[in-house]
């Protein structure tokens, strides 16, 4: 069923009975060509772009809970492509250029909102390290702009810059980045998989691989076994354990992120601010509640939790460039599991178990790259070669050498 | 949290930096055959487990003491703490 | 007078009158009111909009679950948007205004909304408004921003303070209700340390709202005696006006005390809420019970409520919240609430759904009957009652109370993720799954309903929890109480509802959750994510259970087939400021502050944040307009004769034992076994994976004795990293480390002059020629006549150049001292700038060069990583990513025509190829004007660099508008041979 403006005016005339399952719950088949593990953003994208761009049918997406319960429904809901390096900034800007038009194409209103993305600027170093940031997008055909206080000051009047510890210098925006309605996103992709025919299997999940000599031929569920030609994993933070049943180890540690939505204000922020010497990044929803959040909590987590310090933290570097913030509540905090690669970049590989391929080590940053990494994947999975934006997110560039390292801080996947 | 730091007693985890699994005391051999694959196994590759993890703090704001956590990773329940160093030395670290 | 609605009795003090105003408009409320039974008092229900539909809304509850009655409270830099009228207490001059409407609260514009409630079901927004595309931003999303948000928060920086604090007990009880004051009593008479913790400012929980007597006292009685017992014990705190925000790992709670939102403003020197956190070796969640509502048509009118909260309003704020009222209820507390009403005189008629509701002389009951629509536009007027019989009837009654049951408050059970359990007598989830640890839960929180089964169970709860931390308990004598049996039969709405709410704030109807069923939004996380059920300012306190119910009811299953829903922190929505304490404006991060600061502040130094340090940037001389003519005069003049420079922020850790030298070997990449003992040699650090960690020096004072000194930034890593591989990895080597950058202030003094400046103080009896004390030289000295010091003959300059230490307490009289012998050479202090220019003109390495992703090999410095021993990070150095052959070197550059600038941040290329990210050839690390050149210049990492000596390349910089050619060229752009700094 095609959504529109004109479809919910007659449904609403018409007791909206006319609308159907956004999606189908299937039920599991013996086989499918594709399976895909983790019904995400990313394993949803992944099934949709290869069945709408790759043509494939026979495609499942299992997941063990619930749809987008995951993740893509606990992040800060930002987009942006305001990489340095080349091996991340040309998959991210493609990401954002799918974000821009991923309503059309999904036929699904995922609030897609390009209000900006500011980096603010507290000393020289940092305005150096920024401006060959800022560069390196303008290379790579992304937008970016620096910006002097007194423009931000524009935008952002009640910034604190005349009593702050570490004065705004300036700050790196990328206009074209913002925030998109991120539980849609799973439901849009989800649908949008449905109509392309692929199966999407709730609370079924992965036990076990059926693997023989070195070739993967299915996964044991918890709904039964289901053969594929081809085992897609795509399950964040559960990636060492998923993996682990296939007698992988990961370059990868799962750590617990925290977020922050306060309670419903009238517009405040225009876009998104980031303030990195503090920990603190924020914007504010259509709904009115400023999202924000600051680092992880620093140690390896499954508990989707996460303790009183960094929320403190957090608080802290938010009251230090909004002293008006102190008036505004905190309404609710959660805590999503994080796939912390060893160098803060992502994986989009086959492994060395042949049928079986692996997408996982996004850290804090999956969110924005759904669509890209759904597309790239789907395009590996199909033609089994990496899509051009993610040639260099191999398995192997650790044993080679070849970190994608932003942060420069090395194998500590806590300061990622 | 709070740590069970065995000489000084229990302390609030934010007094610890944390470093990550305690495999990062076995360092390879450098003279072993393949080094270079054991070096890239013990810096990158992770069990990463859901349950019971031992895990390396750093006693910072403390006595500097490294010391080994034994910590639940899905309840963050404490079972064990011990000084990095007679761990390490129970690894066979000593000369 | 205090409100045509006051009734008589209650817990306020009418000797106390206090004036108030909402909307503009002067109220008088006594002392013990809250703004909302203050406002019922004097008879106005209208408090609030909501969020979607703009309905008019008043009060539900009496307290923090309220969904409605949410205000802008306070004005000016102290104006707090949302705020509950249901817990705001009234002080003298309080000023509130409503939200979420325009123009005015009875007049909303965008009540409008309602009228096209048909269009705007639960997700509608996610099938619309994407054709045009351009017309989201611009046209589509500005418009639905502004009309949601509730109230509005000011620009002006928050004017008061906030405190945080660290609590430390053997028994933290949450909730002074009767369980939680039983165990309070029974855990202080056992002398264990004790925390009672309640939001309320009156303590008592439900002993203070209803009428039930405690042996032969009332409750509130009761309550208010036992409170007064628990003061008197030392051993006890009692916190009132403290929410228990969370449970967090290994018994932390976080918990709000809100000292000061009861006053017009904090007392001088107060802040307005603290923080504390709790350190708890057991605790009890003793929070009570929260009711629920039914839902049934046109159910959200001002003037409907809970029946507890009329029953609060009425016993507590002797406050009548109806001339007629009804009490629509299917169990045997809303009884409860007719019979209180009655008792004060309000007329009351009972609506219960139980064909086999109890009956009563005092008031009529209808039996198996339900409420199936409301009248009213901005308040109650009449409602419509379905007989048993199916015939209606039409009750003009202005206040409705709601029954549907308790919920016991299971929030903080679920903060570790617990999952409450569906306990089928109650019909309500109770606490269930794994509680925080050393938590537990007694009264109404755990189910046990009844005024006797709270106090018993608290009483238990707390005996069993000192006995768990091995103390025996006494068991103080409890007072008889009402035990009367749970009997209700669930009623979660009332069938054929058109428009009945089940999130009041939210605008979540019966009908939306049966769209989200229908649409396979089924589980409960999407159930909430869907039709934002439970997002709303009060979290679904009163609406989730409701919601889940009437989604059972759709898919056919029971309550818990569908699942739970659990809480996350905080139980309340918490100011930011007091989580951010005093950490803001300038005390956001602590200062450190350099031996020599107070010194340069005399000189009128501008000073950086250099991390937590600050630092002097350059030193203005009278005269000078512009910050390039001091740095540029600093350098000039330090080159020339002689200039010191504030050094005291590098890292400085001392290194000791016999293995000192073993150990220095494995931390650095290069050799120091060898170094004479009186000898300095640079050293590069490497982390394990082989990439640049920090460089610096060690210096050999003894056969085992080292100074290591790092690089500011990484004085602390650097240390850390140290003790891992002295701890972790080399456990039994003999050395011993130490942290010393505090303990000694440090001087650069560089310049041709600096040795007879360091001469003239250095005691005679050291020998600092260029023999007795050569380059790299290092050693235990005494200065200005038996000062202990150290001297390292170093240079970051690259001018002949010495670093000396002192006891950090001498390093104000040093500099001092130095400026004072200086003069004959006309010394200059310089600042952070000109230490940075001469660096980058003597091609050394900093913070921007060793960014976390280069090698000793794209330093230039691939042959110091020494092949004949094993140190941290050799081994994986030798991965081929790392040795490609057109690796990344770093070079020098300078602009071809000598105006233009070197950019730092901005990009190489080869002449003649694109501009793009394929043909990228480095960038630039760090750049400066160049006095001693007369041009700017600049270090960066370009392929193949040490190739290209000569070449002309593109600096490009699109960011900010460059593009010239610059000439590649050596890093070393004075006294590239050295001579100097041997001199």
């Amino acid at each position: 069923m095609r959504y529109s403006g004109f479809r919910v005016i007659k449904e609403a005339l018409t007791g909206h009975r006319g609308w159907g399952p956004a999606w189908r719950d299937a039920a599991p088949k013996p086989h499918y060509d594709y399976v895909i593990i983790g019904g995400g953003g990313h394993g949803l994208a992944t099934a949709y772009y290869l069945a709408k761009e790759f043509r494939q049918s026979s495609i499942a997406v299992i997941e063990k809970g619930w749809i987008g319960g995951g993740n893509v429904g606990r992040n800060t809901t930002i987009i942006r492509s305001n990489y340095l390096l080349d091996g991340n900034e040309p998959f991210y800007e493609f990401s954002l250029q799918l974000w821009e038009g991923l309503e059309q194409e999904l036929n699904y209103n995922a609030m897609v909102s390009q209000r900006g993305i500011l980096n603010l600027i507290h000393s020289d170093g940092q305005r150096d390290a920024f401006i060959r940031r800022g560069n390196a997008m303008i290379l790579n055909g992304a937008d970016a702009e620096l910006l002097t206080t007194e423009q931000i000051v524009a935008r952002y009047p009640f910034l604190n810059v005349n009593n702050a510890r570490f004065p705004i210098k300036g700050g790196l925006a990328q206009h074209r980045g913002g925030t998109v309605r991120h539980d849609a996103v799973a439901w849009g992709y989800a649908r949008g998989a449905d109509q392309h025919g692929v199966d999407i299997i709730q609370n079924c999940e992965v036990t076990g691989f059926q693997i023989k000599d070195g070739v993967c031929t299915g996964v044991e569920t918890t709904r039964g076994f289901i053969g594929a030609k081809k085992v897609a994993s795509c399950v964040a933070g559960s990636s060492s354990r998923v993996m682990g049943m296939a007698g992988m180890r990961l370059p990868i540690e799962s750590h617990v992120l925290q977020a922050f939505v306060s309670e419903g204000l009238k517009p405040l922020l225009p876009g998104v601010i980031t303030f990195g010497a503090g920990h603190f990044y924020c914007s504010q929803s259509d709904k009115g509640g400023l999202v924000f959040g600051g680092d992880i909590d620093g140690y390896n987590s499954y508990a989707q939790r996460g303790n009183l310090p960094v929320v403190e933290d957090v608080c802290e570097g938010g009251m230090a460039i909004f002293p008006n913030l102190g008036r505004a509540r905190l309404l609710r905090m959660w805590g999503g599991v994080m796939d912390m690669s060893m160098d803060g970049s992502p994986i989009i590989d086959r492994t060395h178990i042949d049928g079986l391929y692996f997408n996982g080590g996004w850290c804090y940053g999956g969110f924005k790259a759904t669509p890209a990494s759904g597309f790239a994947y789907a395009h590996l999975l199909a033609t089994d070669t990496p899509h051009k934006t993610a040639t260099a997110y191999r398995l192997d560039r650790f044993a080679k050498g070849g970190m994608i390292d932003e942060k420069g801080v090395g194998n500590q996947p806590n300061l990622h | 949290m709070i740590i069970n730091h065995p000489i000084l007693g229990p302390r609030d985890a934010a007094e610890f930096v944390y470093k990550g699994d305690a495999s990062l005391i076995n360092r390879p051999d450098p003279q072993s055959d393949n080094a270079a694959e054991r070096f890239y196994e013990y810096g990158y590759l992770r069990d990463n487990p859901a349950g019971l993890h031992r895990e390396l703090w750093f006693h910072e704001q403390g006595d500097r003491s490294w010391l080994v956590v034994t910590r639940d990773t899905t309840t963050h329940e404490i079972t064990k703490v011990e000084l990095a160093r007679d761990v390490a030395r129970a690894e066979g670290r000593s000369r | 007078m205090t409100g045509k609605n006051r009734l008589n009795g209650g817990l306020i003090d009418r000797s106390t009158s206090f004036g108030f105003t909402f909307d503009g408009v002067r109220y008088s409320g006594c002392a013990g009111d809250t703004l909302a039974s203050a406002l019922l008092a004097n008879g106005v229900r209208l408090m609030g909009r909501s969020f979607k539909y703009h309905r008019p809304r008043g009060p539900m509850t009496s307290g923090s679950e309220e969904p409605n009655a949410i205000v802008e409270l306070r004005s000016g830099a102290r104006k707090e948007p949302n705020t509950r009228a249901t817990t705001a207490e009234l002080f003298d001059g309080l000023v509130a205004n409503s939200q979420n409407r325009w123009p005015s609260l009875k007049w909303d514009a965008m009540a409008i909304n309602d009228l096209f409630s048909p269009f705007l079901t639960a997700g509608f927004y996610y099938k619309t408004f994407m054709w045009p595309k351009a017309f989201w931003e611009k046209l589509y999303e500005p418009i639905i921003r502004r009309a949601a948000g509730l109230g509005s928060l000011g620009h002006d920086p928050d004017p008061d303070s906030y405190d945080k604090g660290f609590l430390h007990c053997d028994l933290l009880i949450i909730g002074a209700g009767p369980a939680g004051l039983a165990a309070a009593l029974t855990a202080g008479e056992s002398g264990a340390r004790v925390i009672l913790a309640d939001e309320d400012f009156v303590l008592g929980g439900r002993l203070i709202a209803d009428t039930g007597m405690l042996a032969d006292e009332d409750g509130a009685a009761w309550a208010a005696e036992t409170v007064a017992r628990l003061n008197s014990m030392p051993n006890v705190r009692v916190m009132s006006r403290s929410t228990v925000i969370g449970a967090f790992d290994h018994g932390i709670y976080g918990m709000v005390e809100r000292v000061s939102d009861h006053l017009p403003e904090p007392a001088p020197g107060k802040p307005r809420q603290i923080l504390w956190r709790v350190y708890s070796k057991r605790a009890i969640l003793a929070g009570g019970a929260t009711e629920r509502p039914i839902v049934f048509e046109n159910n959200d009118r001002p003037g409907i409520m809970l029946a507890s909260a009329m029953r609060a309003y009425a016993n507590r704020w002797a406050v009548s919240t109806g001339s007629a009222v009804a009490v629509f209820t299917n169990n045997d507390d809303g009884h409860r609430t007719a019979a209180d009403l009655v008792s004060k005189g309000v007329k009351t008629t009972v609506i219960d759904t139980r064909p086999d509701a109890p009956d009563t002389a005092d008031y009529e009951t209808l039996a198996g009957a339900s409420v199936t629509n409301t009248q009213g536009r901005l308040g109650l007027t009449a409602i419509e009652v379905t007989l048993s019989s199916g015939t209606t009837r039409s009750l003009t009654i202005d206040g409705l109370g709601v029954s549907g049951g308790w919920n016991p408050n299971v929030h903080l059970t679920c903060h570790q993720r617990g999952r409450p359990q569906w306990d089928e007598k109650l019909a309500a989830f109770i606490p269930g799954g794994t509680l925080p640890s050393g938590l537990s839960v007694a009264g109404a929180a755990s189910g046990a309903f009844s005024t006797h089964a709270a106090l018993q169970t608290g009483q238990a709860a707390a005996v069993q929890a000192l006995g768990d931390l091995g103390v025996k308990s006494s068991t103080p004598d409890l007072p008889t109480a009402e035990d009367a049996p749970i009997r209700v039969t669930p009623f979660w709405h009332v069938a054929g509802a058109k428009r009945a709410w089940v999130d009041q704030q939210n605008d979540v109807t019966a009908k939306d959750i049966k769209l989200a069923h229908q649409e396979n939004f089924r589980s409960v996380e999407h159930l909430k994510r869907y039709t934002t059920l439970g997002m709303a300012t009060d979290q679904g306190k009163t609406s989730n259970i409701a919601g889940l119910a009437i989604m059972a009811d759709v898919a056919g299953k029971q309550i818990p087939e569908v699942g739970t829903t659990i809480f996350r922190p905080p139980y309340t929505p918490v100011a930011m400021g007091v989580l951010a304490g005093r950490s803001r404006d300038k005390t956001f991060r602590p200062v450190r502050k350099t031996p020599s600061h107070y010194w340069a502040e005399e000189q009128g130094a501008v000073f950086v944040e250099v991390g937590m340090w600050m630092r002097a940037q350059w030193f203005p001389q009278p005269g000078e307009t512009h910050w390039r003519q001091s740095v540029d005069r600093e350098v000039l003049q330090t080159r020339k004769s002689v200039g010191v420079c504030d050094c005291t922020t590098l890292g400085k850790i001392d290194v000791q034992g016999t293995d000192a030298a073993e150990f220095l070997n494995k931390v650095y990449a290069n050799g120091f076994a060898k170094l004479p003992v009186g000898k300095t040699r640079y050293g590069l650090m490497l982390r394990e994976d082989g990439i640049a960690m920090d460089d610096g020096t060690a210096a050999r004072l003894a056969d085992d004795h080292f100074v290591v000194t790092t690089t500011t930034a990484n004085a602390v890593p650097v240390y850390r990293h140290m003790e891992f591989v002295r701890q972790c990895l080399f456990p039994d080597m003999d050395v011993q480390l130490i942290s010393t950058t505090e303990a000694w202030a440090q001087y650069a003094v560089a310049g041709p002059n600096s040795r007879k400046l360091l001469q003239k103080i250095v005691d005679p009896e050291f020998d600092i020629s260029n023999d007795g004390f050569p380059f790299m030289a290092c050693g235990e000295i005494t200065v200005c006549g038996g000062l202990r010091a150290r001297l390292f003959r170093i240079s970051f300059s690259g001018e002949l150049a010495f670093e000396i230490a002192v006891p950090t307490r001498y390093g104000d009289a040093l500099m001092r001292r130095l400026m004072e012998e200086g003069k004959e050479f006309d010394v200059v202090p310089y600042g952070l700038e000109a230490l940075g220019v001469m660096r980058i003109e003597k091609g050394h390495a900093a913070g921007n060069e060793l960014n976390g992703t280069t090698t000793a090999n794209n330093l230039g410095m691939g042959r110091m990583v020494s092949k004949a021993k094993d140190s941290i990070g050799s081994k994986l150095s030798e991965r081929p990513g790392l040795n490609e052959a057109d690796a990344l070197k770093l070079v020098g550059l300078k602009p071809v025509n000598s105006d233009d600038k070197v950019v730092a941040g901005a990009h190489l290329m080869t002449k003649g190829t694109p501009v793009d990210a394929a043909h990228d050839q480095g960038y630039i690390t760090s750049a400066c004007f160049s006095p001693n050149l007369g041009c700017h210049i600049g270090l960066g990492y370009l392929k193949s660099g040490d190739t290209r000596i000569g070449e002309i390349v593109r600096l490009v910089s699109p960011l900010t508008g460059v593009d010239h050619e610059v000439e590649v060229v050596s890093a070393h752009f004075v006294d590239p041979e050295g001579e100097r700094l041997r001199a």
